[in-house]
């Protein structure tokens, strides 16, 4: 068999199917080690079809042999790919990291399923990247859900629990929208396969059950993809989630959602809606501003560390979408790689606040005073990552918040306005990291709490890698930016 | 007739979802999901989709509210009062609601022959249902087959949820309270005598008319989500009336455990075997010789695979809960 023609099928049955036998390893770290060879194994097949999506394939995939409307296709394009290295990577990375966390965190034999759980929602979030078919991304997105519901409930943190039943309520509202919305277009269209759809939807003469599925559509990925005002379940869970899990969501679950929206809106709606694209901008544009502003100053004045962080995602979702709304090759490129390095620039924070949570029980900013002088290496990599997260130059946040700025200089006098947002936003992004910096290293330590030593070598290792990959797309974002104009290409022409 | 028929049970389910509303008592709430879930049934039924009739109501009416049940027995029984926020979740839900109304303005009128569901990919499922396959239900075809994928992304959705509440009912509850309660041995309602004999003559056929939905499939309506979930359903009234620990004495927990693991791994590896043998996952063709033969191995295995998998999860929810009524 031709291991590369399946490789779009094995990117999500393999740890699919890796699931069920996480459970089967009960010796002690046995699953962690299964769980981290399976990522990285899923991480080396996403680089592969990268590569080949660079060198100009598009790999496509009928499952069970049946040809594309009847049965269900697989594809991969730029966006996908991008978001394939994504899921893997921050999944593969976590997992190297994460042995020592969980081990504090999880009892030990609750470990297998807390594995298993893991692999079930790489296996979903990567299942609904690859889907060609609206209904199968509704599948799988019900497994990334239910397995990410899981896993945030499974600290030692009681308050996960509430969190969690209010993300479960949300994103079962989010997924039910989705689903009625695929419902109309069906009703309306016969066809469930996105291209035949962006095909035959422009047929449709009553249009009123599109309009209405539009709606449900976007709203429904907006809840799932935490954009504001429906964030409210991303501060807690994100919050109150074991560290390592923290990691793994905060880099790519509501990304996931945010492709699916931008995907389904650009390639089925925007084309065949009379002034979709204007609709489009108008409604997401606001609450992507907002969004940003609103974050932004809640995370100025946020005492705990985690929390301040989610609050800085939903604004970085607005970042995202911001440039998705202008519908122009250089913000979709923008909003792409600027998925890409908020999910390197997020992710090596939260790697570091696992470091920190390693010897720190209380994570508000009183509590971390001094950390810097028991935990240099730790506080280093927060700084360069929160470099990236402002978007200082040398750094990955540095390319995109630059492409964001000439994607809104584009779009004329409106611009200006815009440009004065985002510039006020990195200020405000300033401040909140200049509030970590300065409880890390200026702070006197608080009496009886402080650590004695580093966090253990697994933790801080990739943790550091993370920051040097910050640093090093800062100086040679080629790759992402390669695959980002490609993707953008992609989009605006379903959207001609 | 289906007409008259609809609009009884269509107004029956408006009257009781807002009488599950409206009820501050959690029991009663319960009891009326049931009732809603066994008139979506009767729904189902009357619009020719049997298949999906006896999920909903072997799922929906059955096992869903015996669970809902064991939560009650864990936590109380009546609403905790709420003054704020009713408003506005009214209000949302009216609007939703007349829109949804609004989008189905346009729809093409109910059993269309030419609405575009009946004229795009219909026709081809019902030719190549015959000229692969080679048996007549062609909702067991697309299910299993055309869209197999989408039946194993459910069968891990049913592995999520069990491995979900294994995890998170896996903890152990706090200390002081184990020590304060003597731990009493469930012992179901063996003392009721009607329920015991009705109950006993009742289960065997339910068990057999699980295993005919498992292996009939092809030809009628089932297949092994609707077997699973039957099968399921008569153990858990065993467990009922003979109280919890005889069922597990029949069944313990680790075989429901690698019911459904066994259950995920069988589906997911006919995908492999196929792709080994040279096809695309889950291309049954290639299993055999013969391609009819070889869809027709594939599909009945996978259904085996799918009923395994949800007899067994639904077994483990259910012991999960009752096993944490017992202990606090």
């Amino acid at each position: 068999m031709d291991l590369i023609a399946h490789l779009p099928a094995l990117q999500v049955v393999i740890p699919m199917l890796s699931a069920p036998l996480m459970v089967l390893l009960q010796p002690r770290g046995l699953a962690w080690a299964g769980a981290t060879v399976v990522a990285l194994v899923s991480f080396a097949m996403a680089a592969t079809l990268a590569i080949g999506v660079l060198n100009g394939l598009t790999p496509q995939y009928f499952m069970g042999g049946w040809p594309a409307p009847f049965g269900i296709a697989l594809s991969v394009d730029a966006f996908s790919a991008v978001l394939l290295l994504i899921v893997t990577g921050a999944s593969a990375g976590a997992l190297l990291a994460a042995k020592p966390s969980v081990d504090q965190q999880v009892e030990e034999e609750r470990q297998p399923l807390f594995y298993a759980a893991w692999m079930l929602a790489m296996a979903g979030l990567i299942g609904i990247v690859v889907a060609a078919d609206a209904f199968n991304i509704f599948v799988f997105m019900e497994i990334s859900s239910l397995a990410s519901y899981i896993l945030i409930a499974g600290g030692p943190d009681r308050r996960a629990l509430p969190a969690v039943f209010k993300y479960l309520t949300m994103g079962t509202i989010g997924a039910t929208f989705y689903l009625i919305g695929v419902g109309l277009i069906y009703m309306m269209t016969g066809t469930l396969n996105i291209e035949d759809m962006q095909n035959r939807i422009g047929d449709v003469t009553d249009i009123n059950p599109i309009l209405v599925a539009a709606g449900f559509i976007t709203i429904g990925l907006a809840l799932k993809a935490a954009v504001f005002p429906l964030h409210v379940w991303v501060p807690n869970a994100y919050t109150h989630a074991p560290h390592m899990v923290t990691v793994f969501l905060a880099a790519c679950a509501t990304k996931v959602s945010l492709y699916v929206l931008i995907k389904f809106d650009y390639l089925v709606f925007q084309s065949r809606l009379v002034d979709h694209d204007m609709q489009f901008a108008l409604f997401l544009m606001p609450m992507a501003i907002l969004g940003i502003l609103i974050a932004s100053a809640v995370a100025m004045f946020e005492g705990h560390l985690k929390r301040l962080l989610a609050s800085s995602s939903i604004a970085q979702i607005g970042y995202i979408l911001l440039c998705a709304s202008f519908i122009s090759t250089l913000g979709l490129s923008a909003s792409v790689v600027h998925l890409f390095n908020h999910a390197l620039a997020k992710g090596g924070l939260f790697l570091a606040v696992a470091c920190l949570a390693y010897h720190y029980r209380d994570l508000r900013l009183d509590q971390l005073g001094g950390a810097s002088t028991k935990m240099p290496w730790t506080c280093a990599t927060v700084v360069i990552c929160g470099l990236s997260l402002i978007g200082i130059p040398g750094t990955a946040g540095f390319i995109s918040k630059w492409l964001l700025i000439s994607a809104s200089l584009q779009i004329g006098p409106w611009g200006w306005f815009l440009v004065a947002i985002i510039l006020l936003s990195s200020l405000m992004a300033v401040a909140y990291v200049w509030r970590i910096i300065e409880a890390l290293y200026f702070k006197a330590p608080v009496e009886g709490v402080g650590p004695q030593s580093e966090a253990p070598i697994q933790l801080l290792a990739v943790t550091m890698l993370v920051a040097a990959l910050n640093l090093y797309f800062g100086f040679f974002p080629q790759v992402p930016l390669e695959l980002a104009t490609e993707a953008a290409g992609m989009l605006l022409e379903g959207a001609q | 007739m289906i007409f008259v028929f609809a609009i009884f049970l269509l107004s029956l389910l408006v009257i009781t979802s807002i009488a599950i509303v409206r009820t501050t008592n959690l029991f009663v709430a319960v009891m009326l999901t049931s009732i809603f879930s066994f008139l979506m049934a009767a729904n189902f039924f009357i619009l020719d989709a049997a298949d999906v009739a006896l999920t909903e109501a072997a799922v929906g009416a059955g096992v869903t509210t015996v669970i809902f049940l064991c939560a009650l027995a864990l936590t109380g029984e009546r609403e905790k009062p709420r003054i704020n926020g009713r408003k506005t979740a009214r209000v949302a839900v009216a609007i939703l609601a007349s829109l949804m109304i609004y989008a189905t303005f346009d729809k093409p009128r109910l059993g269309d022959p030419d609405a575009p569901v009946h004229q795009h990919i219909a026709p081809w499922y019902i030719e190549k249902t015959t000229e692969h396959m080679d048996f007549p239900n062609v909702v067991t075809a697309i299910l299993s087959s055309f869209r197999g994928y989408d039946t194993l992304g459910e069968v891990f959705v049913v592995f999520a949820a069990c491995i979900g509440v294994l995890f998170i009912l896996g903890v152990p509850p706090p200390a002081q309270k184990r020590l304060n309660k003597v731990v009493e041995q469930n012992k179901g309602l063996r003392h009721h005598l009607i329920p015991q004999v009705v109950g006993r003559l009742v289960i065997p056929f339910i068990v057999l008319f699980g295993l005919y939905t498992q292996f009939h499939g092809e030809y009628g309506p089932g297949g092994g989500f609707q077997a699973g979930a039957i099968i399921a359903t008569g153990i858990i009234l065993y467990a009922l009336l003979e109280g919890e620990n005889k069922a597990l004495q029949a069944v313990p927990r680790s075989v429901l455990l690698g019911m459904v693991i066994g259950g995920a791994l069988l589906f997911g590896s006919v995908g492999v075997i196929c792709m080994f043998m040279g096809g695309n996952f889950l291309e049954y063709s290639v299993l055999s010789a013969d391609p009819i033969w070889g869809q027709q191995l594939g599909i009945l295995v996978i259904e085996a695979g799918v009923g395994m998998a949800v007899c067994g999860a639904l077994l483990s929810i259910f012991h999960a809960f009752a096993a944490r009524e017992n202990v606090s």
